[in-house]
This record gives structure tokens, sequence and C-alpha cells, in this order.
């Protein structure tokens, strides 16, 4: 760069973006805008916020930790109850669940795979709002509601699905659950398909049962397709909005299915309280940085080099 | 994967596949019905459906597309208009994201560089935060830059996407780098070189990012949502949502509307379907 020579092609060569040295940081440079412009001055401006008043977008007062003391209503804690509760269910359903499904997709048992594959992955293209529209009426107040009417041949008493917390809470599952599914499905077969049939078939020689592969090849060699789908159901447990307002726009009955997303949205847009609605976004980030972390930590992500 | 001997396990292979396709079938049924409702429903007079819910019966007698021309003159067409905000929307987004996802992914893959190992963990810890917690500075952003209310708005945050930089970066990963050396031998630059040699080779990663690009920008709600005033600007879930109220639902526009917002991405999918998993397939996630 600092070269003396006089000649003004070499000079020119030097500087040039065409340079193999300037290459990759040209290539890179969107991205390293896009971080500091929507998350690092956004990430900053919370946390300032988190400890401010604001009255529209342009005054400020500082109010200290006021924000993080008054944070702890009733309606706050239920929302941090109510996703928690939603996230660790989806774990437990969305994480072992459509690996079920990958590994009968891609053994030899099952005819038609690929149908079932690109039939399951059909609901996801659905906007939820939609979808979520078919799910409030099947399970609507109605004692003629579609699922009343099927819970009533085995004799039930009808119930007001939506309106509380244990079944609104189940219906919420079961429309992420219907979303879900094959995408997760999908993740896990493209990683059933990168490992090798040498292996199965070395381990049959060796006499080792289907259960047996399983748990010495399979599991093994989707370990990093089970970490990236469990942070990506973290990630979707803990951000979840749109679900909850499609079954019951913004108009929780008892504040039943409102997550930490909705509240920070009533906060800040609703009762315009941006400031407060900065401090419950960060105790979000907080949450989802541990659980990660934590998450990272039992899958002994952090033993080997990532790669 | 589990590769059962037909000749020694025959017994059991049948029955492992019978059971097994079995539970294929009712998982397909179970998670096809909400969208036999959607077509059927749309074909009803909304007060059937006010009244008396879903039901499994298509009654002839008062079945009839008229929903469907009611759509149409639904507030002098603004169906239409929430419509073309979402076309508007997913192709800028899915355009804009996936050149410059691929363009950062494969600079990470293909180049070292100074700094390259504190980028992709930027990436990698971009990917475990909730974009939502950012919403009100981003939402303050667009006002001091008077870009509320616009479609630029709408995408500022999904402009270099972090999952598809991870996705391309893996992607090109897989690919051989003696590429760029013989390109270069071949006197293009190296920005010709991706333009003309290594993006017909991610064709794949293309179409598998732009089907999951398209499916996030179809579907999202809360930042439209906050972003758009102007009713006919709404994209369709916004739309869609204004026309549930405390007061009734209006269904002879919300059935007939969701299957119209429905269909094409469907048809898309179906169309692309196996590129779309080939995509995918081959930039298998790696830690």
């Amino acid at each position: 760069m600092t070269t003396p020579a006089p000649i003004q092609p070499s000079r020119k060569r030097a500087f040039s973006l065409n340079n193999p040295k300037v290459v990759p940081y040209v290539l890179v440079s969107p991205f390293v805008l896009y971080f500091l412009l929507v998350y690092l001055y956004p990430a900053i401006t919370t946390v300032i916020m988190s400890f401010q008043h604001l009255d529209g977008p342009n005054s400020a007062t500082f109010i200290g930790l006021t924000n993080y003391e008054r944070m702890w209503s009733r309606t706050f804690v239920q929302a941090v109850t109510t996703t928690l509760r939603y996230t660790v269910w989806d774990l437990l359903i969305l994480v072992p669940v459509p690996l079920l499904f990958a590994v009968l997709i891609n053994s030899t048992i099952v005819k038609a795979a690929s149908f079932f594959k690109a039939l399951y992955f059909i609901p996801a293209l659905t906007s939820i709002i939609v979808a979520g529209i078919v799910f409030r009426l099947a399970f609507g107040t109605l004692d003629t509601s579609l699922i009343n009417q099927l819970t009533g041949l085995i004799g039930a008493e009808p119930r007001k699905w939506l309106m509380e917390a244990g079944t609104g809470n189940f219906v919420l599952i079961l429309l992420t659950l219907w979303r879900w599914l094959g995408v997760n499905i999908v993740y896990y077969y493209s990683g059933l398909q990168a490992i090798p049939n040498e292996l199965y078939e070395a381990a049959q020689i060796d006499g080792a049962n289907a259960w047996g592969q399983f748990v010495h090849i399979t599991l093994p060699g989707i370990k990093p397709v089970i970490i990236y789908v469990t942070t990506l159901t973290v990630l979707g447990g803990f951000s979840m909005f749109t679900e909850s307002v499609a079954l019951w726009q913004s108009a929780n009955p008892g504040g039943i299915g409102r997550t930490i997303v909705g509240y920070m949205y009533m906060t800040g847009f609703n009762k315009n309280n941006m400031g407060m609605a900065s401090t419950v976004g960060l105790v979000l980030l907080g949450m989802v940085l541990c659980v990660n972390l934590i998450q990272l930590w039992l899958m002994g992500f952090f033993k080997k080099e990532n790669g | 994967m589990m590769i059962i001997k037909p000749k020694r396990n025959n017994m059991k292979h049948t029955i492992l596949t019978v059971l097994a396709t079995a539970l294929m079938i009712i998982t397909a049924i179970l998670l096809m019905i909400p969208f036999y409702f959607m077509f059927i429903s749309s074909l009803k007079p909304g007060e059937e459906i006010m009244r008396y819910g879903l039901s499994f019966k298509i009654d002839p007698g008062i079945s009839s597309f008229t929903n469907y021309t009611a759509l149409q003159d639904y507030r002098e067409g603004i169906y239409w208009s929430w419509y073309k905000s979402s076309l508007i929307t997913m192709g800028l987004q899915t355009l804009i994201g996936l050149f410059f996802g691929s363009i950062v992914g494969y600079g990470i893959a293909m180049y070292d560089f100074k700094g390259k190992g504190a980028i992709f963990t930027i990436v990698l810890i971009l990917l475990m935060i909730p974009f939502e917690i950012l919403l009100l500075p981003l939402y303050r952003m667009l006002i001091w830059t008077s870009t509320v209310d616009t479609y630029f708005g709408v995408i500022l945050p999904y402009i270099v996407p972090p999952f598809m930089v991870f996705f391309f970066r893996q992607y090109v990963s897989g690919l051989p780098h003696d590429l760029l050396e013989a390109g270069r031998i071949d006197g293009c630059t190296d920005y010709g070189i991706f333009f003309r040699i290594m993006m017909p080779i991610m064709i794949p990663a293309y179409g598998a990012m732009a089907i999951l690009s398209c499916m996030n920008s179809w579907n999202n709600l809360l930042w439209p949502l906050i972003v758009i005033n102007t009713d006919r600007k709404f994209t369709i879930p916004i739309g869609m949502g204004t026309t549930i109220t405390p007061y009734g639902n209006a269904y002879d526009v919300l059935m007939p509307g969701a299957v119209a917002a429905v269909v094409p991405i469907v048809v898309v999918y179906l169309f692309c379907q196996k590129a779309f998993m080939a995509g995918l397939t081959s930039g298998s996630i790696k830690g």
C-alpha cells in the first residue's frame, strides 16, 4: 500500500478491489454493515432504552433501574411461564418425533417415502394466521364445533378449548407441530443421507441389531443436525408470537397463550412504554442465551473445534 | 439406514412395513385435514360457518364459488392490494437476501483472511438471537429515516439473513477450491469467478434458500405489522387479521382468502419440490 513505486498502474493495482487479499473483505462487507446496523446498534440502543422512560420517539429521561424493578407484574410472570412451558413442550415433541419419521423415510421399510416427505412439508408453506383460522374454528367454543363433536362421540363434555389455559396451550402446541413437523423431517433427512451406508453394512456384519445401529451410528452421525434443530426450536419457542395471535388475536382471555414477545409488543406499541418493552426484550435475550449455552455445553459443542 | 435383510427377517419386515406405512398415512391425513376444511368452508356462506362451525359434509345446496367473486369486490378489491404487497415484499426480500447471503457465505468459505473466524462466530451467534428483541430500536431507526410504511422498511432486517450466510458457507465449503485458481488462470477477476462460475454451481442452494425465504416472508406477521400503517399496503397475514374482529369474523372473506393465499405457494413448491429437497440435502448441516 505504501510502496513508493512511481509507476501508476502498479500502485493502482495495490489499491485495487481485485487484489485477492482485498476480495474477501469486499465479499463479507455487506454482512459487517448489516451486523452493525441491524443488530449491534439496536442492541446497544435497547440496553440504553431499558434504563429510560420514553414519551414518543424523541424524548427520553433516564430513570435508572426503575423499569427492572417495575417489570415483575403478574402478566409478565405469566407470559414468561407460558413461553417457558411452550418451549419445553416444543423441545420434547419437535426434536424426537420428526427424527422418528425421518428414520422411517430414509429406511427401506416405507414405500413411497419421498411422497410423504414432500406432503408433510406443505403445512409449512401456509401462513400461520391463515391456518390458525381453521384451528380456531375446529376448537371453537360452540357445542357443535368440530372437536367438541368428535370428543362427544366418546362421551366427553363439550369444552371451551381456547378459553382454558391447559387446553389452550395444547392447541398452541398442536398448531406448531402441524406446521413444523415436515420442516424438521427434511433437516433430519438431509443429515441421514450424509451418513455413509458402509457404516451400517459393517455394523450388520458385526451383528448389531436395528436399535444398536441407531444408537451407535445414526445418532452420532446426525448429532450436528440435532444441535441445529434444537437451537432452532429453542429460538422458535422463545420468540413465538404469530401462533398466539393466530389463535387469540391480541385478546388473550386472562392472558392465556400470551408470550414474552406478545407482552413486549403490548407494552411497547399498545401501552407505548418503549423503555419497559426494551427491558422485557433484554430479559428474553438473557433467557435464550442461557438456554443455548447450556444446550451447546450438554451436547459437548465446546469440546471440539467448531467447524 | 436400517437395512433389514428381506430373506432372513421376511415376516418381521412385512409387519414393520405395514405398521410404519399406516403411521405415515394417518399422519398425512391429519396434516392435510385443515386444507380440506379451508377449501370446503370457502364454498359456504359465512353465516353457516359462524352458526355451526366446521363440518366434514359438503352440502351442494349451499356450496358455491360466490365467495370468491365476493372476495374480488371486498372493500374495493383490497384483498388484491394485500396480495400485491405480499408478493412485492416476498420478491424483494428473497432476491436481496439470496444475493447478499450467497456472496458473504461464499466469501467466508472460499477465502482465508484475517477476521474470518470472528465473522463466522458472529453469524453463529446471530442464529441464536431472536430478532424480535430488536424491534423497538429498529422501529425508531425507521422513524428517523422516514422509512415507516415503506416496503424498504419491511425488508430492512432481512437484507443479509444470517441463516442464509450460514447455509451458503456450508454449501461452498463442500465445493472444490481449485475452481478459484482455475478461474484466475483463465484471466477472470475474483468477482467474475463468483458470478460466472460459482453462481451457476450454487443453483441448488439458491433454490432451497429461495423456498425458505419465500416461506418466511409470506408468513411474516410481527415486523410488517409494526412497519406498515396504510391498510392498502398490508400484507396478507395482517389483512386477514383485520377481518377477525370481536364483533364476528368475516368468514366469507377469510376462507376464500385463505385458499387463495395458500394455492400459489403450494403449486410453486410442488413444481420445485425435487430441486428444493436436493438443494437442502447437498448443503447438509455440519457442526
